[in-house]
């Protein structure tokens, strides 16, 4: 009798801070997420539509646009490729310094986007270790598109790579060896076994790295030099734009940021849903 | 591969560059801050010009930020054909880099600076703490908004205009303008990178009494913000600021573009030019323009840096280098 009693008083502060979690978990997800997202919509619209559509029509904000997808077009592929040959490399081989290489696979994660910029300052700027010799031949990499991609694919190198390893390293190598064994090519084998095996979590990987490639701002800023126009991408266009009282035309162009994160987000959700069971099937780990 | 990894690069390099020489002649103007309005109007109002007299088409391209930052961008190699910076030391920097001649102050008439600017105080509507004078931004409860004399060359006008002003007191010595100054920090909440930061720190976020800016930006932050919500106080005696223009020798050279860049800084001169940096909120050297926007600018005492500080590497030196007195106030940190 006496048991039972506690047990259903016991419950009663469970349940109490089931609800409390939930509602704390709510009120951050309000103040933290939804809020911000509301208000820069707010604020874009606060002038009416023509005025965001015409903040979105300049010349200006059009090459912004052009200028990210370029960066994204490019930087996301090579992270396509590095990522599964790091990946690859990572869970099928043995090797003197794996860890090391673990461990800088990580790094652009552990240092300051500032910092990453700075860096490729220091190596391509006029002042910098190659600057003279590339001056010297013609060849533009800081305040030039290709310092922009350059800084952008360090900023994102980590996000394929880090979504494959621990997936490919739960499903060994079993299958991709019976299909050798059964005389398979090496691209056969790629393609037919361990490509469908982990599309799900390169899926995930690029649109993690995609979204990173197209708002990153700290370390495309540092090697922009911001030339209107001609290196400043969306994020960095946002700045300029808030920087001159234009709210209308900064939160206008941050909407396009938004909607392209919440697009992110709807693909992926809407691809967990339709294929849920298939994810679950490949990824043994609980990824 | 090691081979074609290069090769590739100057591809890209290559396509890039034609590109843009395709575009007939194209100038970059480093700039500071708050010059984007002004610069928006003189760009177009040179390119119509150019091509009225030569036929060409002119693109100005156009880089802001704060003034030593865009020193440094241009040192690291931003391809800059003029710069038009907020303090002459900033230009020292690129000529004791071989970016600048030694001599540009001299090329250009009144040191090189087109349009001046006073530093000028923006409170809130009604001067609700009653300021008028230096003296009262450090009343008690007073807060007042500027940037970092760091990063920003606003800032650095700032502190010396506080500095010679306490300076130019009856019985006014060094040590009384360091107190002054160091006190006039103590008021400060939150140091902005940049001018612009200070000043929207200042109008959009609602912080502080008042705020040290620019005759221009405080002008301008009126009119694109509101006139009933900030009013301006010119205190009896400031600095005059002079903006400093110049065409970077070596990268006009580089580009072919040493024509359209010594006319495009002289255009800052001529009545045209004076009368957009007029209508942009700068006070214009020429005298006939300055009458006609004598409104705009009330009269005050104003003393140049030259005439108290020696010139801008003396200042830089004195008050801003490492370890300098700006850091001695212990108000950076």
């Amino acid at each position: 009798m006496s048991g039972r009693k506690r047990s259903r008083s016991a419950r009663w502060p469970r349940r109490l801070a089931h609800v409390a979690l939930i509602l704390l978990a709510l009120a951050f997800l309000v103040a933290f997420l939804l809020l911000p997202l509301a208000t820069v919509f707010a604020e874009a619209f606060r002038e009416g539509l023509t005025p965001y559509l015409e903040a979105i029509r300049q010349p200006e904000a059009r090459s912004a646009i052009r200028l990210t997808l370029l960066v994204a077009v490019i930087a996301v592929p090579l992270n396509v490729v590095f990522g599964i040959a790091a990946a690859w490399a990572m869970t099928r081989f043995e090797f003197r310094g794996k860890t090391l290489l673990g461990a800088f696979i990580d790094l652009p994660f552990s240092v300051s986007p500032v910092i990453s910029g700075l860096v490729y300052v220091l190596l391509f700027g006029a002042q910098g270790w190659f600057g003279p010799w590339m001056e010297a031949h013609g060849i533009k990499v800081i305040y030039a598109v290709p310092g922009l991609v350059l800084a952008t694919i360090f900023i994102t190198l980590p996000f394929v790579a880090r979504e494959l390893i621990p997936l490919m390293e739960a499903q060994g190598s079993e299958e991709e060896e019976a299909a050798r064994v059964l005389g398979a090519s090496g691209w056969q084998m790629f393609f037919r076994v361990t490509l469908p095996n982990i599309r799900w979590a390169l899926l995930y990987g690029v649109l993690l790295c995609n979204a990173r490639a197209m708002g990153e701002f700290g370390a495309v800023s540092v090697v922009s030099g911001h030339i209107r126009g001609l290196t400043t991408t969306m994020p960095l266009e946002v700045e300029m734009r808030y920087n001159e009282y234009d709210y209308v035309g900064a939160f206008a162009v941050a909407s396009l940021l938004a909607l392209l994160a919440l697009l992110t987000l709807a693909v992926k959700t809407l691809l967990e849903w339709r294929y849920g069971d298939e994810i679950a099937a490949h990824a043994p780990g609980g990824h | 591969m090691r081979k074609f990894i290069p090769f590739l690069i100057a591809v890209a390099g290559t396509v890039l560059a034609a590109t843009v020489m395709a575009k007939d002649v194209t100038l970059l103007n480093a700039s500071y801050d708050p010059t984007r309005e002004l610069y928006r109007d003189i760009n177009s109002a040179f390119a119509a010009q150019w091509k009225a007299q030569h036929g060409d088409s002119v693109t100005i391209q156009m880089s802001h930020g704060g003034s030593g930052k865009q020193a440094r961008s241009v040192v690291d190699g931003l391809p800059a054909d003029v710069v038009t910076l907020a303090l002459a030391y900033d230009i020292d920097a690129l000529a004791d880099r071989g970016l600048v001649a030694r001599d540009w102050q001299k090329r250009l008439p009144e040191n090189a600076s087109p349009y001046t600017s006073a530093i000028v105080f923006l409170v809130r509507k009604g001067n609700p703490k009653g300021i008028k004078d230096w003296a009262d931004l450090v009343r008690p409860g007073v807060q007042v908004v500027t940037p970092n004399p760091k990063s920003s060359g606003g800032a650095r006008w700032n502190f010396l205009a506080a500095w010679g002003y306490a300076l130019k007191q009856p019985g006014g010595n060094e040590a009384k303008a360091k107190a002054y100054v160091q006190e006039l920090y103590k008021h400060v909440p939150v140091l902005d990178t940049g001018a612009r930061g200070a000043t929207n720190t200042f109008a959009q976020r609602g912080i502080g009494d008042v705020l040290i800016a620019w005759e221009n930006e405080a002008l301008l932050a009126q009119r694109q913000l509101g006139k009933d919500k900030f009013e301006i106080v010119v205190p009896s005696v400031t600095i005059l600021a002079e903006p400093p223009v110049s065409v970077v020798d070596a990268n006009a050279e580089k580009h072919g573009t040493r024509a359209v860049a010594d006319a495009y800084v002289q255009f800052l001169y001529s009545p045209q030019g004076q009368e957009i940096a007029a209508k942009n909120y700068y006070r214009p050297r020429a005298q006939d323009v300055a009458a006609r926007y004598a409104s705009q600018f009330p009269a005050t005492h104003t003393f140049t840096i030259n005439e108290v500080f020696g010139d801008w590497r003396q200042a830089q030196a004195k008050f801003f280098a490492e370890g300098a007195i700006f850091d001695q106030l212990g108000a950076g940190n």
